[in-house]
């Protein structure tokens, strides 16, 4: 394809060895790497500096293949279990030769980002079923995405903020050149290698609702405005092979008063396994009670999708307001079903019924909100085969719910060492880590903490094999 | 506007209760996971515990431009400040903890003249050191009740704290938690020991809490200086002047060396500290009082050099009008910021059953 740049494009007055485009835990891990080869790095975020990172800003740990106790985490996770558990969010949809690479490397990475700046602290309040897996980074991933920028400053990356890439330009073999916006001005970089770790597209509605219909527009993007997928289309558009579903999209089924972007994880709710969940007709959809709710949020996310106008609403009773994790709006609440019903805009009568049927479907028994306890309904469906208990006792609380998207799957392939795979094999200077390639491991469903995983193993690969290259 | 700060702080504290990423900072966040539901009296207590590390706000994802706009270190000092007042006995003198900067001011004018006064028109016929100049009765009868009454005002007001937080039964366990986390400031360490995000923004260092200590340790020397004075002048008889081997020099001049630099640090290091995520309109009085406490503890050691020499006859008034204005401005400037905080912690350490 030939390069189709802009009149006013300048050349930059000494283009840098590497460059990175992006400035999340990947690609900042990259710079880094390439920056302690030797090499002089330019780092693009695309974003202003306050909302630099990513989504990495949003995640608070990673999970971590280790033998025995280290640092914060407890006992061992071995690369056997570690790979099974993976196999079940993904069914099978993963590269096994990459995963388990990623997996291996994820041990050594505990100890690289701490020597980086990056400190742990013990699982938090609430998560103690990851105290095991997965290393939770003190104050959350902004912190952690704070310590890379000084670090990376510190070693002498160069960095820019509100650098957008617009083109990559590959001419079959290599990336020749790089245009960019920089501060409003268009310039042209012609760097030795490039690192793109510029994250997945789901910032950009109009892309998903190619793929998921108008519906797609009613979503709230947990993360940040600024994954658009510019650089991936443009990469696609040039003939790099792709990985993943194009079609899909990582949502749960978050607080629907959240805002539209980077609500991040106070938009969470945890109540659906004690509660009634109806769609805007006042009808139930599913068994709320399958499973406990860690493996079971994922899956809400496409569940309130296909509703009607993509919204649903959680109902509990006073009895359950206390066994999940508060979110950050306060429950919708009233003394009566129908009341309840007025606030949170249902139909009254319909909405009555339902929970008539249900509270009848409710059968005796003991309730274990912190396990399976088998409290199921009977003769009712969709039942719900867990934590049936009536929604009887006032005030009663309704959450109104909606599909957050966290991330696409559609990437860019890449061998096991970050390079990009184009038609006639690698791309002789191009490399990708993080959200831009993760489709290739990360097929379907998702693990805890295996986002920034990926993101560290590979922006560290990709950074070292960009450096062995120039140099 | 009262009303305003405690809504914003509950406000603010009920979006970290559904986020919790910056559990391992300090005490202030296992605090708020223990409760869903935060009366004025919690947010109080938040506000005291809270040591304005600012680890929270450089790893916080929902602060400007964010719509959440959280800045939970400024939140809690501008509750804090407010609970200071709130608390004030007597009710009278809380305005005071507003105008911290002139009053201090004031009160050092005031307190230095009059002692210029009683130096110059009460000078003693005899005596020895600073006794030339004043004597020791008089000495007494303006220091006992001017130490004394303050400190009796602020027991009231910890008192009046102490009910509105909910703090427990002390318990010895309590106690010892309470002092040994004050004694190596935990909470300005950061979770990580590598300290707090105060004079370089996002890059942690351990310079306020070691200007911090200085301050504080140089402080109790000079406190146990003064206290060994008077167990030496009543108890064995033996007045001041006191030698250089002496235990109140010996405890007096690190303390008072100690003093000097802690506060000047601080100083320097609040000029460096974005104000925007402190209480921004009483930074003018927090620095008087930082400069104050320099003060007396420059002052102390100029006139223990001057001993001897013509200089002491101003050298004197000045040092004791500077120690009777922080004295008396104790329980209604930053100092108290000390009792409060100490109540607390020890409040916390009830609650958590330490």
């Amino acid at each position: 394809m030939v390069a189709s740049f802009s009149q006013e494009v300048k050349p930059m007055r000494s283009d840098p060895d590497i460059l990175v485009v992006g400035g999340g835990n990947a690609a900042l891990c990259a710079a880094i790497t390439a920056r302690e080869a030797g090499m002089r790095v330019l780092l693009l975020e695309g974003a202003p500096e306050p909302y630099r990172g990513g989504n990495s800003r949003h995640t608070r740990n990673f999970r971590c293949m280790h033998s025995g106790p280290q640092g914060v985490l407890t006992g061992a996770y071995g690369e056997d279990e570690y790979f099974d558990d993976l196999i079940k969010v993904t069914g099978g949809k993963t590269d096994e030769a990459l995963a388990r690479m990623t997996i291996r490397a994820s041990q050594e990475c505990y100890g690289w980002m701490e020597a980086h700046g990056v400190d742990f602290q013990p699982s938090l309040s609430g998560t103690l079923s990851l105290s095991r897996t997965n290393a939770f980074f003190l104050g959350g991933g902004k912190a952690l995405v704070n310590a890379y920028y000084r670090m990376a400053r510190d070693l002498g990356v160069e960095i820019a903020y509100e650098a957008e890439v617009a083109h990559l330009d590959h001419d079959g073999q290599r990336i020749s050149a790089v245009e960019a916006v920089i501060g409003g001005e268009t310039v042209r970089l012609t760097p030795q290698a490039v690192v793109v770790a510029s994250g997945g597209f789901q910032a950009d509605l109009d892309w998903l609702a190619e793929a998921w219909g108008p519906a797609a527009r009613n979503f709230l993007i947990r993360g940040t405005p600024y994954n658009r997928g510019k650089v991936l289309k443009d990469l696609l558009d040039q003939g790099i092979e792709s990985v993943g579903d194009p079609t899909q999209c990582h949502a749960v089924a978050i607080d629907g008063r959240a805002p539209k972007f980077d609500g991040g994880i106070v938009t969470r709710l945890d109540c659906v396994p004690f509660s009634v969940v109806v769609n805007n007709r006042g009808e139930r959809f599913y068994d709320e009670g399958e499973d406990v709710w860690p493996k079971r949020y994922a899956i809400w996310g496409r569940l309130v999708a296909a509703q009607p106008d993509q919204v649903a609403y959680a109902v509990i009773d006073a009895r359950s307001l206390e066994l999940f994790m508060p979110s950050v709006f306060p429950p919708v609440q009233a003394d009566t079903i129908e009341g309840l019903s007025q606030r949170l805009g249902l139909p009254g009568a319909a909405f009555k019924a339902t929970v008539e049927r249900f509270n009848a479907a409710c059968r005796e028994g003991d309730f274990h909100p912190t396990e399976l306890d088998g409290l199921a309904t009977e003769g009712l469906d969709p039942p719900k085969t867990n934590w049936a208990r009536p929604i009887a006792e006032p005030p009663f609380y309704g959450y109104e719910l909606r599909p957050g998207v966290t991330f696409t799957y559609l990437g860019l392939k890449v061998d096991s060492s970050a390079q990009v795979q184009g038609a006639e094999g690698p791309v002789e200077n191009l490399w990708a880590a993080g959200e831009i390639m993760a489709g290739s491991i990360l097929g379907q469903g998702y693990l805890a903490g295996f986002g920034m995983t990926i993101g560290t193993v590979f922006g560290r690969k990709a950074g070292e094999g960009a450096a062995a290259h120039v140099a | 506007m009262s009303l305003d700060l405690v809504s914003e702080a509950r406000r603010q504290v009920e979006i970290c209760n559904a986020c919790r990423y910056c559990e391992g900072y300090c005490a202030v966040f296992p605090a708020i996971t223990r409760q869903r539901i935060f009366a004025e009296g919690d947010l109080t207590q938040l506000a005291n515990l809270c040591h304005n590390c600012r680890g929270c706000f450089y790893a916080c994802q929902y602060t400007e431009p964010h719509e959440f706009a959280l800045n939970l270190p400024k939140a809690l000092a501008e509750l804090r400040h407010k609970s200071w007042k709130d608390h004030a006995w007597p009710r009278g003198f809380a305005h005071l903890f507003d105008k911290s900067g002139m009053a201090i001011t004031a009160f050092l004018v005031v307190s230095i003249s009059l002692l210029f006064w009683i130096a110059q028109s009460l000078r003693p016929d005899s005596g020895e050191g600073f006794y030339a100049y004043m004597s020791h009765g008089l000495m007494v009868a303006i220091f006992a009740p001017a130490f004394l009454l303050p400190l009796g005002a602020l027991g009231l007001s910890l008192k009046g704290y102490w009910r509105s937080v909910g703090g427990g039964w002390l318990t010895f366990a309590a106690l010892s938690d309470a002092m040994h986390a004050a004694a190596g400031m935990r909470n300005l360490a950061g979770g990580h020991g590598k300290g707090c995000n105060f004079e370089e923004e996002d890059r942690p260092s351990n310079a306020r809490r070691w200007a911090h200590q200085a301050t504080l340790f140089g402080f109790m020397l000079c406190f146990a200086s003064t206290s060994a004075g008077t167990v030496l002048h009543y108890g064995f008889g033996l007045e001041a002047p006191y030698g250089f081997w002496s235990l109140p020099k010996l405890l007096g001049v690190p303390g008072g060396v100690l003093l000097c630099i802690g506060t000047a640090w601080l100083a320097y290091l609040k000029t460096q500290a974005d104000p925007r995520l402190g209480a921004p309109n009483v930074w003018g009085g927090e620095m008087a009082f930082v400069l104050l406490l320099g003060a007396v503890s420059a002052t102390g050691l100029a006139l223990y050099a001057a001993s001897g020499s013509g200089a002491v006859a101003w050298l004197l008034p000045i040092h004791l009008g500077t120690v009777l204005a922080f004295f008396l401005l104790t329980p209604y400037s930053k100092m108290a910021h000390g009792f409060y905080r100490m109540a607390a912690l020890l409040a916390d350490a009830t609650k958590r059953g330490a």
